[in-house]
């Protein structure tokens, strides 16, 4: 079948499309777009989590039929150009990041966290927000510090 | 694959009455693990997203009607305070994306006896709203479970919606998983207590065949209460309690847990929950 979607604001169509097919597997294979991660397929890591219609889900556990029509933002669809979101920033300078595969799972979902709270969110927010989202590196801890810091930052626009 | 997208409700249930073998998907937390596994391969799916009649909720007769496409985060932030059983239960669903995309009534579809939102449900008598071209029927909640993952809809049938009363007393709702996020419960147990008909309504998961209720633990504690006085309740009483809901589960052994672990367990679960809520109810 054919796909049309919306993604990072460009309008894309897919053709030939298995009906059986999850939106992750349509971003990442056939709409050049990898940076959501494909590990679990079942929900349970968070690695593919991008915004459908504005809310962050897994992409995994989209039919990519139930995505005709509507808008999808991926972790490429954060920065401006070259110039990176508040959110990657932190991850950097935090050192988020280790291996990297579950980082554009965490940035969309802090992303969200952050665009729906104001002010620093406390620990036990940050971490419930989170709790979707697996990390096998860090430990977690500079993950909270780069939420911590990108919350702080925006809080002081 | 076939991939159906009715836009509204009774295109939905047209599609439903000429494709029954099609598998109705919505949030996919479920039905997308099956296929992206290879557990299964349904012959079609029909999407349910596009129908915007099922993402409405409603409130009459101090019922909520609540469409089938309400997600979990919908329910807890705009139900939460009507059916406090029923949105602890959904705080414990998955993670933050995984509520924002499934829902109660796919818990239903699943039937899944380790599904989070059916002890509430039993506990304060849920109706299942099914409908098919054929017509409309409310089942109640203690009819809808046949058996593991089968329940009472008819092949041409898709859920409307589910109906809850409103809370008329304290609701808990407590499960045992290894981490707070992302569990499948090794069992679960729900409480509400019904002081206007001095009543006890509780609800056992992941502890038998099917989600079910203790309705000899309810009739005894509902005759023990000091409904009027609301004096403390005995220990004796309580470990009563938890003992004759602990008899009600038929558990197994599986990869989650033992039957003796899920069987001690449950009583702890169904003793604490008692507690908290006779304490609420106490207004202590």
């Amino acid at each position: 079948m054919r796909v049309n979607v919306i993604v990072n604001g460009e309008a894309m169509t897919a053709d030939d499309v298995w009906e059986g097919e999850s939106l992750l597997y349509a971003l990442r294979e056939r709409l050049g777009l990898p940076g959501a991660k494909n590990a679990c397929e079942q929900g349970e890591c968070g690695s593919c989590t991008v915004y459908l219609d504005g809310i962050p889900v897994c992409a995994c556990l989209v039919a990519i039929g139930q995505a005709e029509g509507r808008s999808v933002v991926t972790v490429e669809g954060l920065a401006d150009g070259e110039s990176l979101d508040e959110v990657q920033r932190a991850f950097v300078e935090c050192g988020a990041v280790q291996c990297g595969f579950c980082t554009p799972g965490l940035i969309v979902q802090a992303h969200s966290l952050i665009a729906s709270t104001s002010g620093v969110p406390e620990d036990a927010e940050i971490r419930e927000a989170l709790a979707g989202n697996l990390c096998r590196c860090t430990g977690y801890e500079k993950i909270l510090d780069a939420v911590r810091l990108a919350a702080a930052r925006k809080a002081a626009l | 694959m076939d991939f159906l997208r009715p836009t509204t409700w009774a295109d939905a249930l047209a599609a439903k009455a000429e494709r029954p073998e099609a598998t109705p998907i919505q949030g996919g937390t479920d039905v997308m693990v099956e296929i992206n596994l290879d557990k299964g391969r349904p012959a079609a799916l029909l999407d349910l997203n596009p129908v915007a009649e099922l993402r409405d909720w409603s409130s009459e007769d101090g019922w909520l009607r609540i469409g089938a496409g309400v997600s979990y985060t919908r329910l807890i932030d705009e139900l939460g305070d009507r059916l406090p059983g029923l949105a602890q239960a959904s705080r414990t669903v998955g993670s933050p994306q995984i509520r924002n995309r499934g829902t109660v009534a796919g818990n239903l579809g699943a039937a899944s006896p380790a599904g989070d939102s059916h002890p509430p449900l039993l506990a304060s008598d849920a109706l299942v709203e099914a409908e098919s071209v054929r017509g409309s029927r409310l089942i109640p909640i203690g009819e809808f479970y046949l058996g593991v993952k089968r329940n009472a809809l008819e092949p041409d049938e898709l859920i409307r919606a589910v109906r809850v009363p409103y809370a008329d007393g304290p609701q808990y709702f407590s499960k045992i998983g290894t981490r707070n996020a992302m569990v499948i419960a090794v069992c679960s147990f729900a409480v509400a207590l019904h002081p206007s008909r001095r009543g006890v309504g509780t609800g056992i998961g992941s502890a038998a065949p099917t989600p079910r209720r203790a309705p000899e633990a309810e009739e005894f504690l509902a005759g023990e209460l000091d409904w009027d006085g609301r004096t403390a309740v005995p220990d004796e009483t309580a470990r009563r309690f938890g003992e004759l809901v602990a008899r009600a589960a038929s558990p197994i052994d599986d990869v989650r847990g033992t039957r003796d672990y899920r069987v001690h367990a449950l009583a702890v679960m169904a003793r604490r929950t008692l507690g908290w809520a006779w304490t609420e109810y106490r207004g202590i």
